[in-house]
């Protein structure tokens, strides 16, 4: 579904991600793991058509998306729950959700869509005028992933869903995740939470400094005595 | 004095005011969105008003219908600007940005400077001198017209922005430039379609405005300047606050004339701007920035 080969990201002179190549097959769920800093969220946004890459390519569904904007992206189906949820906090959760459905594919499919995300997360409805800035965190993360699925993705990218959260909401996410996964959507997830982000991936990858270290599956990274000592500090 | 005679100016001013507070309304469209400042709004206007002054003249077509002829015509000219001009100083330091319109400015002032020539002209539609007499009051024909398409199209301009995708979608980039990014909304043509409505508000009010003042070239500096004023004083990036801010200067420089002298006007409206910072820096429904 996603092939990305040779990937370097500059932000001026600081070189953010250096030859990461990736490959998120169809209808499974890969991890990308990292220290801060590592660039997780970096290439989450290159991939997203947000930051440009210097070099390397990108294939999204059989189509070189390399250096298209992200609203071309997205309207080919793959979407983000982005780092720090990026709501939009004076407009209605109503409001939000639509703007999800703003690019062509979801404008098709907005109604079904919008049931489907407020079946989800029933209390989005129950507060549907309520300005997004007054929900609590989250809320607020159910409200992106609730926007996201908006624009009817086939991929989702997740950066730190649970970061902040309750530890039931953490489950309640990681459980939609899952629920979205088996409904057919290809996940991407970046998670602090590496033990639970590795459990549930069919297929992870290590970032350190910009550069992929490490890939194996879930399973065998859990296993490896290096990734347990760096991030799961056993 | 009698106050029947105040109440007429001060009326009078304040329609007026409903005016510029829909040039404003422009000015702050434009900053609350695309966070650039238009220091080439009040030459825009003046623009505006000649395009108002070659209509009438050539085709004596009322600037009452021209407005959405002429608020049409400084929409591309907005849009083209924002896209082709604009767009690649968004990111840029405000000084440049600054420099950027500024030079807009002198170009849009000296090419009408040229075209025109420094003397006033006027619009001098045939209800130039009728008035509305309600009961003890008397206001200008004009001026109650001006007043009410300034409202008409201030009120449009809202309602797009509470009820259309479109509009939706602009304050959405406003909101959160990210978020619009991550939902895939095109920001750039957003943006241009911002700049283009700020360009039309302020082209709908220097056509309408062309009815009430004379115009000249040497105007534009000076609306530019009545605008900041305006916006500053209403809150910067609130849109209601350009409109209540507008409404105040008007019937500040009404006053002005009314106690000293019509050319003291500027006083008043830089006395009412000290008042405001002074008393609420934020402006009067600007919100305290975090
Ligand atoms: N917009 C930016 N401009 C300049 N440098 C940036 C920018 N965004 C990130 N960086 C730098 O790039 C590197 C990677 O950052 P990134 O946010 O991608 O890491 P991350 O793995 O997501 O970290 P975290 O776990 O903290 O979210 C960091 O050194 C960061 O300081
Ligand atoms: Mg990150």
């Amino acid at each position: 579904m996603l092939k990305v080969e040779n990937l370097h990201l500059y932000y001026g002179d600081a070189q953010a991600l250096s030859d990461v190549s990736l490959n998120v097959p169809d209808g499974e769920i890969v991890a990308i793991v990292g220290a801060n800093g590592a660039g997780k969220s970096s290439l989450i946004r290159t991939l997203a058509g947000i930051e440009k890459p210097a070099q390397g390519t990108i294939t999204f569904d059989g189509q070189d998306i390399t250096g298209q904007p992200s609203y071309k992206v997205c309207e080919l189906g793959l979407g983000q729950v982005a780092e720090g949820r990026q709501i939009f906090p004076s407009m209605t959760i109503k409001e939000n959700l639509e703007m999800g459905a703003v690019i062509n594919r979801g404008r098709a499919h907005a109604e079904r869509n919008f049931e489907r995300a407020t079946t989800i997360f029933p209390r989005l409805k129950e507060r549907l005028d309520q300005a997004a800035g007054t929900l609590s965190g989250g809320e607020q993360q159910m409200l992106a992933i609730g926007r996201c699925l908006m624009g009817e993705p086939k991929m989702i990218m997740f950066d730190e869903p649970s970061l902040g959260l309750a530890p039931a909401l953490v489950q309640e996410v990681f459980q939609v995740i899952h629920r979205l996964n088996d409904e057919g959507i290809t996940v991407v997830l970046v998670e602090q939470n590496v033990a639970v982000s590795l459990k549930m991936a069919n297929h992870a990858y290590v970032l350190e400094n910009g550069h992929m270290v490490m890939e194996g599956t879930g399973e065998s990274l859990l296993n490896d005595d290096r990734v347990r000592q760096a991030y799961l500090g056993l | 004095m009698t106050w029947d005679t105040i109440a007429n100016i001060m009326i009078g001013g304040v329609l007026t005011g409903l005016v510029y507070a829909l040039m404003a309304l422009g000015l702050s469209v434009i900053f609350g969105v695309i966070k650039v400042v238009n220091f080439a709004h009040g030459e825009m206007m003046a623009l505006a008003m000649y395009a108002a002054f070659v209509i009438f003249s050539t085709y004596g077509l009322d600037p009452l219908l021209a407005t959405p002829i002429i608020a049409g015509g400084l929409f591309l000219i907005g849009y083209i600007m924002q896209r082709a001009l604009v767009a690649p100083f968004v990111t840029r330091p405000e000084h440049e940005q600054f420099i950027l319109l500024l030079a807009v400015a002198i170009l849009l002032v000296n090419g009408l400077l040229l075209i025109f020539g420094p003397d006033a002209q006027s619009v001098m539609v045939e209800y130039g001198f009728d008035s509305f007499e309600v009961g003890p009051l008397i206001l200008d024909k004009v001026k109650v017209y001006a007043a009410a398409a300034s409202i008409a199209v201030a009120l449009s301009l809202l309602l797009f922005f509470k009820y259309t995708r479109t509009g939706k979608a602009i304050r959405a980039c406003s909101d959160n430039l990210r978020g619009a990014q991550v939902v895939g909304l095109n920001i750039k043509n957003l943006y241009a379609l911002t700049f283009g409505l700020g360009a039309a508000c302020v082209g709908a009010a220097g056509c309408l405005l062309s009815m009430l003042v004379d115009i000249t070239p040497m105007l534009a500096p000076e609306l530019t300047l009545l605008a900041f004023i305006i916006v500053i004083i209403g809150g910067l990036g609130s849109l209601s606050g350009a409109l209540l801010g507008g409404v105040l200067i008007g019937a500040s420089e009404a006053l002005a004339g009314l106690l000293i002298t019509p050319s003291m006007k500027s006083l008043f409206s830089f006395g009412l701007l000290i008042l405001v910072l002074a008393i609420r820096p934020q402006g009067l429904l600007g919100k305290r920035s975090s």
